[in-house]
């Protein structure tokens, strides 16, 4: 569907609802977006009206189908800060692959950093992981490893942990790599965007079902609009002001 | 030679029993219920609990066992029991196969293409079932069970150890936990990774529990009875407490101290973390403070589910896990919302308090009937 077809589709939704600004209802869940540390890079590049990000990640990146790539988070992400932040050139590029471990994705990270030289990476990633079970250890590693490449690129990092999935919770464990995901995070000073637990309030409010098993494209969609305007959301949002203490 | 003493001590069944409790609510997925589980506010979770009582129970049962058979028949006890619980996992796993096998089928939302990596294992099930029966391949929260088969598979020359040189015995298991810790040992799991539950660090808190059964713990009670010791254990789980409400607050992180985070994280569950063991201890102190062995409550009905599951343990964990798996099942299909999951939670535990029942009436017949006195020992399965 292209841009246009889906902001038609929000106005039949959601009659009355504006053509610019977030789908009213992602909001439910804003209380779960939390900008622990400061993004210096970010508020540089915003003040410079250039903002350059990279979406790292795996499978949850993208959307299948045609035009899975343009109505994926990472594309909605760019239209939201677009908004957000007018006279601002916001360019969203995605390096997105299927079945990629953390510890795969920081072997690719140099070339996509020296590729795409962004001032923020998006880095999506734990559910693969869990899936393969692969060693705690060398998960917290790879995340760290990651963190500093990315800044020593001159970019922050955001980390954007795995998708709630109620009908795969009992099969797949990651309790152990959400929660290595939140220690870096928290040892490293890189906000965490918390997109399960986020997930976990929509669903728990109704605003959507999860645990729909057909074969629907529509509401895979709005999820993703969702979590690209609250992922703009972490991105443009000031940090809380006791954070010079540091 | 150390000496056992006879009497059970029920609040090991009771707190066996709470822990199992605890374990089925904290494998249901999203279970608004499980916020009032114990690893919600601290380091350590129901697993310590579980490892620990196991270790003091099957040093109380085979221990005496060994008195008076010997060695040779009190371990192929150990061994046998080993067994069962080994038969009992590869239960569990045909149960989570057609768990898995009916979610790859009905499931098909674009949104979880990803997710559904997780039932690709069902294309080579040759290579992934081998691998189960070989307890390298283990499903989510299907990692207790294989730790304990383990731990008791190498318990025999422990307990005799254990009888003859208590603190040799409990200095070499600290010992090789901290090798385990220095080298990095663990047993390699498929398809990738490790054991979840290392049973070469894990192993400690089995042989703590069972040095404790062997008269440790009367050796102990000194220190654990003086006010500083108890104290100290208060400040720590205060302390514990105040960490784990960052997790949910993220907001307050910034009240932690940065030397602090550095040095506590990652408080790492494989390995058994020291953290963990020491807000084990700090519990342990404080309940036993509170709840004296003696305490007339608990021969009151009012305790009673809670025992009658503990002394049953490895029925009450298995139909702890299966339920887990229905109750999850239930969330997805007919609701999630809040009281249905309250009721999946009341409903789960009142079936296994009835299997438990049942169970021990079963035995109780069994000693009863026309065999000879059944040869385990008379607080049944209790075991280990």
């Amino acid at each position: 569907m292209t841009r246009l077809g889906w902001l038609g589709a929000i106005l039949l939704l959601l009659p009355g609802a504006a053509l610019a600004g977030p789908p009213q209802e992602c909001l439910v869940a804003q209380h779960q977006v939390e900008r622990t540390f400061p993004l210096p890079h970010v508020e540089q590049a915003i003040a410079a009206k250039k903002l350059a990000i990279l979406v790292i990640g795996s499978g949850s990146s993208i959307l299948p189908g045609r035009g899975g790539a343009g109505d994926a988070y990472p594309a909605r992400l760019q239209q939201a800060l677009t908004e957000l932040l007018p006279g601002v050139t916001v360019a969203v590029t995605t390096d997105v692959k299927p079945h990629r471990t953390a510890v795969e994705a920081v072997t690719v990270l140099k070339s996509a950093l020296a590729a795409a030289k962004p001032n923020l990476v998006v880095w999506q990633t734990g559910t693969v992981d869990a899936i393969q079970a692969v060693d705690p250890d060398a998960f917290s590693d790879a995340l760290a490893q990651g963190i500093a490449l990315g800044r020593a690129a001159g970019a922050d990092v955001v980390l954007v942990n795995a998708q709630y999935s109620p009908r795969t919770e009992s099969m797949i464990a990651l309790t152990t790599y959400g929660e290595d995901m939140r220690w870096v995070a928290l040892q490293h000073e890189v906000p965490l965007f918390n997109r399960f637990d986020i997930m976990r309030v929509w669903a728990e409010l109704g605003t959507f079902d999860f645990t729909d098993a057909s074969n629907k494209i529509e509401m895979a969609k709005r999820v993703h609009n969702c979590i690209g305007w609250l992922l703009a959301d972490l991105i443009t949002a000031k940090p809380p002001s006791n954070e010079g203490g540091r | 030679m150390a000496k056992v003493s006879t009497e059970r001590d029920l609040r090991l069944d009771l707190f066996r029993g709470l822990a199992l409790w605890l374990i089925f609510l904290d494998h249901i997925p999203s279970n608004a219920v499980s916020w009032i589980t114990i690893r919600n506010y601290g380091f350590s979770d129901a697993t310590e609990i579980f490892v620990f009582i196991s270790g003091y129970t099957a040093a109380f049962v085979y221990g005496r066992a060994m008195d008076e058979h010997g060695f040779v028949v009190s371990g192929a006890r150990v061994l046998k029991r080993a067994w069962q619980i080994y038969v009992a996992h590869v239960f569990l796993f045909a149960i989570y196969l057609a768990e898995i096998a009916y979610v790859a089928h009905h499931f098909d939302n674009p949104l979880y293409t990803e997710e559904m990596g997780v039932s690709s294992f069902l294309n080579n099930p040759d290579v992934t079932i081998v691998q189960a029966l070989l307890l390298k391949f283990k499903p989510a929260n299907m990692d207790v069970l294989p730790l304990y088969i383990v731990l008791l598979a190498w318990f025999p020359p422990v307990l005799w150890l254990l009888r003859r040189a208590p603190s040799t015995a409990l200095i070499a298991s600290a010992t090789f936990y901290a090798l385990t810790w220095w080298f990095e040992w663990n047993i390699p799991a498929y398809p990738k990774g490790t054991w979840v539950f290392n049973p070469f660090a894990w192993q400690m808190l089995f042989v703590f529990g069972a040095w404790c059964a062997l008269g440790g713990a009367q050796r102990l009670s000194r220190w654990i009875n003086s006010p500083v010791v108890i104290t100290l254990a208060a400040f720590y789980l205060a302390f514990a407490f105040g960490i784990a409400m960052t997790w949910y607050f993220p907001r307050l992180a910034v009240f932690v101290p940065k030397f602090v985070s550095d040095t506590i994280y990652p408080i790492d569950k494989t390995n058994l973390d020291v953290l963990r063991i020491l807000h084990f201890v700090s519990l342990a102190i404080i309940t036993v403070w509170f709840v004296p062995r003696d305490w007339a409550a608990l021969k009151s009905p009012v305790f009673w589910p809670l025992i009658v599951c503990g002394q049953h343990s490895l029925e009450t964990f298995c139909l702890g896990v299966f339920l887990s798996f229905a109750g999850h099942f239930v969330f997805t299909e007919v609701s999630d919302r809040l009281p249905m999951q309250i009721a999946v939670s009341v409903a789960g535990i009142v079936i296994m308090v009835a299997a438990a029942a049942l169970v021990s009436w079963y035995k109780k017949m069994e000693r009863r009937g026309p065999r000879p006195p059944a040869a385990t020992p008379s607080y049944a399965g209790g075991g280990a």
